[in-house]
């Protein structure tokens, strides 16, 4: 920046006003949370109403409650075992595709993208997804939750541009020294791709670990749902039999208790958050360049 | 003339060998390709198909292809519907709402950020803004729940402070567009920037050097330069959110209304959603489904059309 002149009144105000904006708005996005955490640790004799969020008391008994809910530890076995087949089905068979359809000599590869892109402007709809999956016999089983949205067009076609834009160089040694296409993809291409690997995986895992309607609609008993059908069903519903609270625990209130259980489902993406963001923020970049 | 067509069938069956031969030629790619294939016959293309119940008097007994055809029945019972329109009406009036207040806030939260020149300060504030977009709307409907609440939350412990009545946000039909529009904004707001924030990076510094020896100050710097350099990523973007109009966020309004709101609060998939698989009225839900997605489908067209002719820039 060139040296700066004396900056005038006008100036000065709108510098202290942009700060004091900005500092109320993370506020806005941290007090939520912190108004949670504490109540979510606060003992239920001080569960009253206060602006303050310093607990007056102490307890973990809100999360033991929580941790011994086997709802959630069921929720918690669900949604990992998605998120892991979930992921790998989808990075595996979004990799091979964009692949294909980045090669310019694949035959009716025009074709072939506009049957795919088409896909990004019109669907079935609620019902007839519905009633697939109900024929297709996958209800109540994990492949309802992983299937349905195996390939996301709009990430494929972004994996597609980032192959694109590798160079040909890259491959040519090994096309001469006989290598074929399956092994070209696997220990030449994939290697060199690992920014644009990274940001599908962060991205499918986070989709699925936040997805719950799939789940709340194609799971048919409480056992089978996913963590986030749970909370739902706590927090939002008030369902007592989820809540599971047992009658000895003292110093629990259903307040505290499903707040402990907001914290607990969202701890996971706030552990991995600086490293999610990082890469989310890069995948926006590339999406809005060929987008 | 006979010897005419036999010739060309000749030629385009000479050339339909010529692709086979090529797909074998690319064996190991087709081997590749062969997932995606039956994933999008399957998963994307069969449900099209399916629209065809909207059609039919769906019976789950008979199948799709079996049940009986009654035409355009559902869409005439649809249209005659009161609560329908009800539901069409809420849908575009919370749009509306959420394109006037929702649409301008990441770009003047982007020009904020913009004239920070404290870059620490800046990524904290930034990087706590992008928080909410990472999490469901089940965990946030859940926070809001809970901090809005009439007993327990702090906004309304607030408002006792100065004297006021509690306000019930999610349970008013007065209150719950207003609530939709806030944690809307609350949940976008940051990340929604980032668009704006690639498009300001470009601005060539130079041109800011050149208006300060011209004797510019910041505010005519910010309305001179940083805006009309956003125009145009602003105008594409109003374009494509206009196209989104029909097109409601299930996620949020299924985790935060109720009954008691349906009046301004059910929204068209909110209401195929219930009819559907709540009262299992199969073949009703999907003729509301097909005219959502044929609207969204035509507002896209129509958008992209637009967009065209502005920006000389399109979806395709």
């Amino acid at each position: 920046m060139a040296a700066r002149k004396k900056r005038s009144i006008g100036e000065l105000t709108f510098e202290y006003l942009n700060y004091t904006v900005l500092i109320f708005t993370s506020l806005a996005m941290v007090y939520p949370f912190l108004f949670l955490l504490s109540l979510s640790i606060t003992p239920s004799e001080f569960t009253t109403v206060s602006l303050n969020l310093m607990p007056k008391g102490f307890t973990w008994n809100n999360y033991e409650q929580v941790f011994n809910n086997e709802y959630i530890l069921f929720g918690f076995a669900n949604t990992l075992l998605r998120t892991a087949i979930g992921t790998v089905a989808t990075l595996f068979v979004t990799v091979c595709t964009a692949y294909v359809l980045s090669k310019r000599y694949y035959p009716n590869r025009t074709f072939w993208t506009m049957f795919v892109v088409f896909t990004m402007f019109f669907g079935g709809g609620l019902i007839p997804n519905y009633l697939l999956v109900k024929e297709l016999g996958l209800m109540n089983t994990v492949w309802a939750l992983v299937l349905p949205g195996l390939i996301n067009t709009f990430q494929m076609i972004i994996a597609r541009n980032f192959f694109l834009s590798l160079p040909e160089s890259i491959e040519e040694s090994a096309r001469i020294d006989g290598a074929n296409d399956l092994r070209i993809l696997f220990s030449i291409v994939l290697p060199v791709s690992m920014p644009i690997v990274a940001t599908l995986t962060l991205w499918t895992a986070v989709h699925h670990w936040n997805a719950w309607f799939d789940s709340m609609i194609y799971m048919q008993s409480g056992d089978k749902q996913v963590l986030q059908v749970v909370l739902r069903r706590i927090v939002l519903e008030g369902s007592d039999t989820m809540m599971d609270l047992s009658s000895d625990m003292e110093h629990v209130s259903r307040e505290s208790v499903k707040a402990a259980t907001i914290i607990v489902t969202t701890l996971p993406i706030i552990c991995f958050y600086p490293f999610l963001q990082k890469h989310f923020v890069k995948g926006v970049m590339i999406g809005s360049l060929k987008g | 003339m006979n010897h005419a067509v036999s010739r060309s069938d000749l030629l385009s069956q000479a050339k339909r060998k010529r692709i086979w031969h090529y797909y074998w030629k690319h064996r190991y790619l087709s081997l590749l390709f062969v997932p995606a294939i039956l994933y999008y016959v399957i998963f994307q293309y069969l449900p099209t198909y399916g629209v065809l119940i909207a059609f039919k008097d769906y019976q789950f007994r008979q199948g799709i292809w079996n049940s009986p055809w009654i035409g355009f029945r559902h869409f005439q019972h649809l249209f005659e519907l009161e609560s329908f329109w009800q539901v069409f009406r809420n849908t575009i009036v919370l749009s509306v709402y959420k394109l006037i207040f929702g649409f301008p806030a990441p770009i003047v939260l982007a020009i904020l950020f913009n004239e920070v020149r404290h870059s620490l300060f800046k990524k904290f504030v930034q990087t706590l803004s992008y928080l909410p977009h990472f999490l469901s709307w089940v965990v946030v409907a859940g926070l809001f729940v809970q901090f809005l609440s009439p007993s327990i939350g702090p906004v309304n412990l607030l408002l006792r402070l100065v004297g006021l009545d509690p306000i019930y946000f999610l349970g008013s039909t007065d209150w719950f567009r207003f609530t939709m529009v806030t944690t809307d904004i609350w949940k976008s707001v940051g990340w929604g920037t980032i668009i704006y924030l690639a498009s300001l990076a470009s601005i060539n510094p130079e041109l800011y050097e050149a208006a300060e020896v011209d004797g510019s100050n910041r505010f005519q710097n910010m309305f001179y330069i940083t805006l009309p350099s956003l125009t145009p990523v602003i105008t594409i973007m109003f374009i494509f959110a206009v196209g989104q109009i029909v097109n409601d966020d299930f996620d949020q309004i299924f985790n935060l209304y109720n009954p008691a709101v349906y009046e301004v609060g059910d929204v068209l998939s909110t209401y195929t959603y219930r009819r559907g698989l709540v009262e299992l009225d199969y073949s009703f839900a999907a003729a509301v489904g097909l005219v959502k997605n044929v609207l969204a489908f035509l507002l896209i067209v129509i958008t992209n059309a637009v967009s065209r002719r502005v920006n000389e820039y399109g979806l395709w």
